[in-house]
């Protein structure tokens, strides 16, 4: 019964989602305001309905309903809680649910929290919602119904992939979907705005929060993906370039010239149409990722199941939206006033050129991505684009980037002054290359490793740079300084932070020049030095576990003779799938690690293991955290409260000036 | 500078950026594709011995010799061309005689391959979509007999 609710639950949310699209439209377009009125009720049961749908689903699996072909093909009963819980949305059907789930929930966010807003402009951007809402639901009602049964039913269930049954798993997706989905929203403010007509500075003011609050979780999604891969492929790679990574890396790319030319039509008024554009874009490249990863398009692990009809059925959403959107784009952008004047030296100037930068740098990895795909749809010739592509084309255009940041947080709005905003970076300068120098004495070779640390430490102190002159001025007492570092507003110390944590990851990348591989056949006792370590095969032995059976090599790290951590690599068989696992040993050692990943068993009984020392390797990850950090601080700035912009308007200009 | 000005400062970075990014994409991708073949494919083609390339095809059914540092010899076939491969270092979880399997390395001469990297499949159930679709093109595999596992538990469970 539980199920059949949930299925029930589903087609009333389209039902609900259908009203929402047009009833409130039809209001906002005649200024009606009791149809209008429809769309935050609707759009809160709409999320409510599918959340009871997702609960229902998430209850088979729990209790391992085998009458339920979505259990049946994707958990066991002996599978662990965590995983019959992650299993969920570890299949594509489940993966759908918690899609449109998230789609909902940011149309009852908006419905929740931005009492302040104009009634046409939330109407429009609610029905918007709902249209891709009903689009979706649709498509899991037609062709992917996660709660269809089976007869007779399965004493036993297929399993989840056992490359998916792992705690990252259990967290990645709805990270990565908050952030990926989390974008729709402001593609339904940007569709609203162009459907009432009006597109400016309080539009912008309305929709930036959303956008910030997608761009973090995008950003952790994507970082914990990476690392997921890098522990449990086995390959000590945490980013492969492969289509499924650039699928979330492009809206990444794009949400983050949107998050930054949203703050120029914020405070400046300008950049309207390539904010909308943006707007419209980095959603559009969510859908695309979508339908590349969902159709069968690609073969990935997440790929869970090529169904043409699906590939289809996603192929004509992505045309009607991201079609609809262009098309409305066209048709109202022309009507947009231009807004406030700028001098190209300027902060606005800095925000178009990196803009400029991140958009490009985005369409080399569409054409890298994509260009396979049409190359064998037009001549039958398949080729494979891989990082050496990615490292010519995306690497020099956002290297760029790099250098820029500092120096654009440090120019005033309107006309900067490029030589003062030099002047006061010297220090962030000197401190680069005595780092660069630090490295290249210290570890030498490869040189793109020590430009690498040189970059992220420019970018590290450059990004505090524009902070401590606000706080210190000319020489302000400490008690004085902290005072005003405490009342900074917390947008700028998120900006910061974000600018440098993207500095710590580039210098957790540069330092993977310096990593000492090892690919060797291990017997028990054998002792390998491994860059400043060794590493001691304390034994080789055979472990049963939940529902695999693992063989494993627990060893003991040495530094200097002295034991630091202990690691066990293994290999996991799991019998209902009949496949093996490689679980690498990973030791973090300071900010490096230490990694250990068994492949094959020979007939000796020794295996053959591939062992790497990465230096500052964790920085890649942290990096990323530290970035979400940034997103957060700012998204907890009262500005950025829905509800209470228009009183702080009238502060911010003070705050601007001591940037000056 | 007048607005037209600036206009125009703006429309050509944008324009110069991205022609050096076009400019970027035409060298990489003179350089950095790597085309994928089939044994079949690959014999009536014949590029030059030193091409880089990626072959693909099942693993030919006790061809797979390990022999001492880690090196591993095997043939990739489509059941009607091979293709003797070498290669040093670890193999996949799923590398498994009459399996599919994907090599990306460099042709020594005709017939003979020497791979830098191996991929088999994620999971039992896919086969590598280009290996699919060499086997198919040379007509010695059908989807129906050749995802048994996938194929029957389907069956069976409805």
């Amino acid at each position: 019964m539980i199920v059949e609710t949930g299925h029930y639950a589903l087609v009333l949310a389209l039902a609900l989602a259908l009203v929402q699209s047009s009833l409130p439209l039809w209001g906002a377009l005649r200024g009606d305001a009791p149809l209008m009125a429809i769309a935050p009720p609707t759009a809160v049961m709409q999320f409510l309905m599918i959340a009871l749908s997702f609960g229902a689903l998430t209850y088979a699996h729990v209790v391992s309903d085998f009458s339920v072909a979505n259990v049946v093909e994707n958990s066991h009963s002996l599978k662990p809680m965590i995983y019959k819980i992650s299993g969920v949305w570890g299949n594509h059907e489940g993966s759908m649910l918690l899609w449109v789930l998230i789609l909902g929930l940011f149309g009852a966010l908006v419905a929740l929290f931005s009492r302040g807003m104009p009634d046409d402009l939330r109407a429009a951007v609610l029905a918007a919602q709902a249209w891709m809402g009903s689009a979706f639901i649709l498509f899991i009602l037609l062709t992917s119904n996660p709660f269809a049964r089976v007869f007779p039913a399965p004493i036993e269930g297929n399993d989840l992939n056992p490359i998916l049954q792992d705690p990252g798993l259990a967290i990645h997706p709805p990270m990565l979907y908050i952030g990926y989905v989390g974008f729709s929203i402001v593609f339904s403010f940007a569709a609203g705005a162009l459907v009432i007509g009006r597109v400016d500075a309080a539009w912008a003011r309305w929709a930036r929060p959303w956008t910030l609050l997608a761009w973090t979780f995008l950003t952790l999604g994507i970082a914990m993906g990476s690392y997921w891969a890098y522990y449990t492929l086995g390959w000590g790679g945490f980013w492969f370039w492969d289509p499924v990574e650039n699928a979330s890396l492009m809206p990444w790319l794009a949400g983050t010239a949107l998050l930054h030319s949203i703050v120029v039509m914020e405070k400046r008024d300008a950049l309207k149409i390539w904010t909308i554009f943006l707007a419209i874009l980095a959603f559009s490249l969510s859908l695309l990722g979508t339908f590349l990863v969902r159709s069968g398009v690609l073969t990935s692990v997440h790929a869970f199941a090529s169904d043409p009809r699906r590939g289809v059925f996603i192929l004509a959403i992505l045309v009607f939206f991201i079609g609809g959107a262009l098309g409305l784009f066209a048709w109202r952008s022309s009507a947009l006033k231009p807004g406030g004047l700028f001098a190209p030296i300027s902060r606005e100037g800095a925000l178009v050129a990196n803009n400029l930068l991140l958009t490009t740098a985005c369409a080399t990895v569409f054409v890298g991505t994509l260009y396979p795909l049409a190359l064998e749809a037009l001549t039958g010739e398949k080729i494979s684009v891989g990082a050496p592509f990615f490292n010519v084309t995306f690497g020099p255009i956002v290297a760029p980037v790099f250098l820029l940041m500092p120096i654009g947080q440090m120019l005033a709005w309107k006309r900067g002054d490029l030589v003062g905003a030099l002047q006061r970076l010297v220090f962030a300068g000197v401190l680069a290359l005595v780092v660069a120098l630090v490295f290249a004495a210290w570890r030498g070779e490869p040189v793109v490793s020590i430009v690498g640390t040189g970059a992220a430490t420019w970018l590290i102190v450059g990004s505090f740079v524009e902070i401590a002159g606000r706080v210190r001025g000319r020489g302000a007492p400490l008690g004085t300084a902290f005072a005003r570092a405490i009342g900074l507003p917390r947008s700028a110390w998120g900006a910061a932070f974000a600018h440098a944590g993207l500095g710590v990851t580039l210098l957790g990348l540069a330092a993977t020049g310096w990593g000492v591989e090892k690919i060797t056949t291990l017997k028990a006792g054998d002792s390998v030095d491994l860059g400043p370590y060794q590493v001691v095969v304390r034994a080789l032995e055979t472990r049963p576990g939940e529902n695999f059976k693992a063989s494993v090599a627990p060893s003991a790290i040495l530094s200097g003779g002295v034991e630091v951590a202990r690691i066990e690599p293994s290999r996991r068989y799991y019998p209902s799938r009949e496949m093996t696992t490689t679980e690498a040993g990973i030791a973090t050692l300071g900010l490096g690690q230490v990694y250990v990943s068994l492949s094959g068993e020979n007939d000796d009984g020794s295996v053959d293991a591939r062992m790497y020392w990465k230096p500052l390797v964790s920085l890649i990850w942290l990096g990323a955290l530290i970035m979400g950090l940034g997103g957060a601080l700012s998204l907890s700035d009262r500005r950025m409260r829905i509800g209470v912009a228009k009183r702080a308007r009238a502060k911010a200009p003070s705050a601007m000036q001591a940037a000056e | 500078m007048t607005r037209k000005g600036r206009r125009l400062v703006l429309i050509g970075s944008a324009v110069g950026l991205l022609g050096l990014a076009a400019g970027l994409m035409m060298f990489a991708f003179r350089d950095n594709i790597v085309f994928f073949y089939g044994p079949t494919e690959l014999a009536q083609k014949q590029p030059g011995p030193g091409a880089r390339l990626r072959i693909g095809g099942l693993i030919k059914e006790g061809s797979v010799k390990k022999l001492s540092n880690q090196r591993i010899d095997f043939i990739v076939t489509d059941n009607k061309s091979d293709v003797a491969v070498t290669y040093v270092g670890q193999v996949p979880d799923l590398f498994r005689e009459g399996q599919g399997v994907v090599a990306e390395g460099t042709l020594v001469s005709a017939g003979e391959f020497r791979a830098d990297t191996v991929l088999a499949k994620h999971d039992e159930k896919y086969m590598p979509r280009e290996v699919a679709d060499a086997l198919k093109k040379e007509g010695m595999w059908n989807e129906g007999a050749a995802a048994p596992a996938a194929a029957e538990r389907g069956a069976n469970d409805r």
